[in-house]
């Protein structure tokens, strides 16, 4: 990343001879310019080289079977399942900012809440593949919906894994659905300013003939809320129903009530700082400083100590649980949690999560885009070593000491979640530079000129007309 | 919108409709609340982002969206509670650890996530069929400035089709809301009425093509096959591995079962002792019992049950070789049975106890093989029972204590 381009092309200011023109030109340009800068061929690159590896090593767990993984009793969770909750969870963020922010009427979201949705999507396709080929025989993953089968069987609708197969569909479903219909208006944008036929015609039929009629934006802005106020239990529920996978377990260590709120304020931390690690590079290679700016970095920072802090205090309380319920076998799991063999990833997990994110309590770091990504990062490390740690200490040293070990991961294991990263990038990288990577019309909308903001500012340099009377109407 | 003309007709397209260009929203709601005032119908507003006040200034009313969504949320309810019900309940009754068929706690989240999913694809259907979208070609689409609605600029349009318009009147009520331009939007004769013909056949075949997998389905589900199921990887079907009984080219006997390699012992089947678990003694068979056998009451109460379980059946309580076997095959008269031994002859009570031995574990003549059945030291045992009813049936008078003797006949 330190390796920044010679020539930049979007380090000029945005042309256009009023605010809205310029930051649809700072958006458009990214997508228009011919070449973007080097650091995204460099990092392009990178994700596509790791995306091989991914489709190698799952393509080689195929063929072979899982058994090339390290995954096996007691461990039989492991790797797999650790990557499908910490991919699950970093979607959370972007659901969060989207919809949660949206109803809270927090403005600042709309620089960011385009990619932190397109990181939701990607992030749920990274998470849906790991239990897909964790079944061991990935064809077969549609025995878990309700389709009428020659077996004449239905799924068991009360197993918690069932109910996952719903919740992360339905979540993938309604993320997307919401993402497509916030880049609709954007989509016209590019097709009007666009200049080739084959550009023209491909955004135009995404773009489905948007002309931004007022009549149109009325049921479009209804459309939003609606789908914002379905997105918000919705995000809740996804987590909750991961984490029911552990807490319906009768294991150590799983088996708390804990999980649903713990789940959720751990996804929407892990989220924020998948956030932040995408919006500082995104800013500064495609020149998206005037619109994603550090007090939108700042305030993100401040929702990460906010949920670490939650997190935390969770992880403060699990230890409080198993010594006041007085059950020996959790108390037991608890303690070789944080002083058995898998100590090392226990305080991993806890200067990653805990004791890193307090930096964000001083204004300089929080307001220092660097410091920014690096923290961010960490937290990512620490997020995916929590839920190994639930996962791996909990299996290894369940009730039967003969049947305790230790998981050690092989290769295979290690190029399928890096090769996630991969997929996640590439996917990334291709939507900063084709699709709307910051929702234009809303920010538009909530710029001082756009009206949206009008009850903090008054507005002496417009046309004296009697709009004054023009009563909010319902949005 | 557009009307069937011949296309060949030379005269000019007619007016669609009066558009006004503004700078700024406020411009705009000033505009559309005067077109408002004036009575108009068939009239729209265009902006980039859904500018503040609008809805009040056009009069645009409520839509019915919200009414769509929850009708949406209340059929992925519903419907998720008779899936789960008829599914798991009806159909095919799913008991899992003793717990009710139907208890509704635990379908919660299913019919929580398909009201949401219900709700949300309907909000957004619903949303673009109620605005006409998609809407591929639009008169505005002709007029240059138009193309910077979706950037910065903001537009009213006055439709020729309303039942007031007056393109002078109409004009002039434009001009008084002080807009940056105005321009006549002529009717659209550029963009064909109807579909490519390319783009409909191949909407039909991929239509078509699309059918198939579920015509396939539905044809499966309504005839019976005695083929296993296609499995993509046949791991299952072609196991890397020789099943019993089965060739094998790699050993020269070219059998896939490989025998006991010579030499091999089993542990804890030595079996050194000659003695007890072969009843010889040096060259010939041993004459007396080995020193793990104990010569006493229980091991002589142990025999006589082993006998009775393993011997009666053909040789009989006595060991004269009437047992039950032998009387059900002698009523058979099937031809073929030859009685079994009686145990208690004088050559047999005669044989050495190692012999005796040796009969009981390898069989004899017709007689199977028991020693796979009974351990060592219950054959042990029998023979020594074995003993005691040869003796029993070789009694002399003698035998009798002089005190009993006056009680024989």
């Amino acid at each position: 990343m330190a390796a920044a381009s010679d020539f930049n092309p979007f380090q000029a200011p945005p042309k256009g001879d009023n605010t809205f023109a310029q930051i649809t030109d700072n958006v458009s340009r990214i997508m228009e310019a011919p070449k973007p800068p080097r650091a995204w061929y460099i990092a392009f690159g990178i994700a596509l080289s790791m995306l091989t590896v991914f489709f190698g090593s799952l393509g080689w767990v195929v063929w072979n079977g899982i058994g090339s993984w390290g995954t096996t009793m007691p461990a039989a969770w492991a790797f797999p399942i650790v990557n499908f909750v910490f991919w699950i969870g970093i979607g959370h963020a972007g659901t969060l900012i989207s919809a949660i922010l949206f109803l809270l009427r927090q403005n600042w979201r709309t620089a960011i809440n385009r990619f932190a949705e397109a990181m939701t999507i990607f992030a749920v396709m990274c998470a849906g593949i790991f239990p897909g080929v964790h079944i061991g025989r990935p064809w077969l993953p549609y025995y878990m919906m309700p389709i009428p089968n020659q077996m004449e069987m239905w799924p068991q609708f009360r197993s918690p894994l069932e109910w996952d197969i719903f919740a992360v569909s339905t979540y993938a479903t309604v993320s997307i659905l919401f993402w497509y219909m916030g880049m609709i208006p954007d989509f016209a944008t590019f097709r009007d300013r666009s200049t080739s036929t084959a550009k023209r015609v491909a955004y135009g039929i995404v773009a489905m003939g948007w002309r931004g009629s007022s009549r149109q934006w009325h049921r479009y802005e209804r459309a939003y809320l609606l789908l914002a106020g379905l997105a918000t239990p919705l995000v809740l529920s996804v987590h909750s129903v991961v984490s029911f996978d552990f807490a319906t377990a009768q294991l150590p260590g799983w088996h708390t009530t804990i999980f649903p709120p713990y789940f959720v304020a751990g996804a929407i931390f892990g989220g924020f700082a998948m956030v932040v690690t995408l919006a500082v590079p995104a800013r500064q290679f495609f020149g998206l400083k005037r619109i994603i700016t550090i007090r939108h970095l700042e305030l993100m920072n401040k929702v990460m100590i906010a949920t670490g802090l939650m997190v935390g205090y969770a992880y403060g309380m699990e230890f409080f649980m198993a010594w006041y319920s007085g059950n020996k076998y959790e108390g037991f799991t608890f303690v070789n949690r944080a002083f058995g063999p898998y100590a090392w990833a226990y305080w991993t997990m806890i200067s990653c999560n805990v004791i890193f994110p307090q930096l964000f309590w001083f204004k300089k770091i929080r307001t220092n885009p660097w410091a920014t990504l690096l923290i961010g990062m960490l937290i990512n490390v620490g997020m995916w070593f929590e839920r190994f740690v639930i996962i791996c200490t909990s299996l290894t040293r369940d009730f039967l000491p003969a049947s305790w070990g230790y998981f050690i991961p092989t290769k295979v294991d290690f190029m399928t979640l890096g090769g996630s990263f991969g997929l996640f990038f590439t996917l990334f990288l291709l939507f900063c530079r084709y699709l709307p990577m910051v929702a234009m019309s809303e920010v538009k909308a909530f710029s001082p000129a756009g009206g949206h903001a009008r009850g903090h500012m008054h507005h002496g340099h417009d046309h004296d007309h009697d709009h004054g009377d023009a009563a909010p109407a319902a949005h | 919108m557009s009307d069937h003309k011949p296309k060949a007709e030379p005269t000019a397209p007619e007016l669609h409709g009066i558009l006004a260009e503004y700078d700024t929203p406020d411009q705009l709601l000033s505009a559309a609340k005067k077109v408002r005032e004036a009575g108009f119908e068939k009239w729209d507003t265009y902006s980039p982002f859904p500018v503040h006040g609008i809805d009040a200034a056009m009069g645009i009313k409520m839509t019915i969206l919200p009414w769509l969504t929850l009708g949406a949320g209340l059929t992925g309810l519903a419907t998720a509670i008779t899936m789960q019900w008829w599914m798991n309940t009806y159909d095919y009754p799913f008991l899992i650890s003793g717990k009710p068929f139907w208890s509704i706690p635990a379908n919660v989240p299913i019919m929580f996530e398909l009201t949401v999913l219900f709700s949300a694809i309907t909000t957004l259907v619903g949303m673009l069929m109620l605005n006409g979208l998609p809407h591929p070609s639009h008169p505005l689409d002709l007029v240059q400035r138009f193309a910077r609605v979706t950037n910065d600029k903001f537009f009213l349009l006055i439709q020729a089709s309303d039942a007031k318009f007056d393109e002078r009147d109409a004009r002039a009520l434009i001009d008084a809301t002080h807009p940056v331009a105005v321009e006549n939007v002529l009717e659209d004769r550029v963009t064909p009425d109807r579909m490519p013909a390319g783009l409909v056949y191949g909407l039909i075949v991929v239509t078509c093509a699309a059918l198939v997998p579920v015509a396939l389905a539905v044809k499966a589900r309504h005839s019976h096959s005695d083929k296993p199921r296609i499995h993509i990887i046949q791991d299952m079907d072609a196991q890397p591995k020789y099943k019993a009984q089965r060739e094998n080219t790699i050993f020269a006997d070219g059998r896939a079962d490989r025998g006991e390699l010579p030499g091999t012992v089993a542990v804890g089947h030595l079996n050194e002792d000659d003695h007890f678990f072969r009843g010889r003694a040096g060259d010939g068979w041993a004459r007396t019992f080995p020193a793990q056998v104990d010569i006493s009451e229980e091991t002589m109460a142990r025999g006589k049950q082993r006998f009775g379980i393993y011997c009666t059946p053909c040789h009989g309580q006595g060991g004269a070789g009437d047992g039950m076997v032998h009387k059900r095959a002698d009523a058979l008269a099937q031809g073929g049975w030859i009685q079994p031994t009686n145990v208690t002859q004088e050559y047999l009570r005669n044989q050495p106890v190692g012999e005796l031995y040796n009969t009981i574990t390898n069989g004899v003549r017709n007689m199977p093989a028991y020693g796979p059945q009974i351990a060592p030291e219950d054959r042990w045992a029998i023979v020594m029972y074995l003993r005691a009813l040869q003796r029993s049936q070789a009694g002399t008078v003698g035998d009798v204590p002089e005190s009993e003797r006056s009680s024989l006949k």
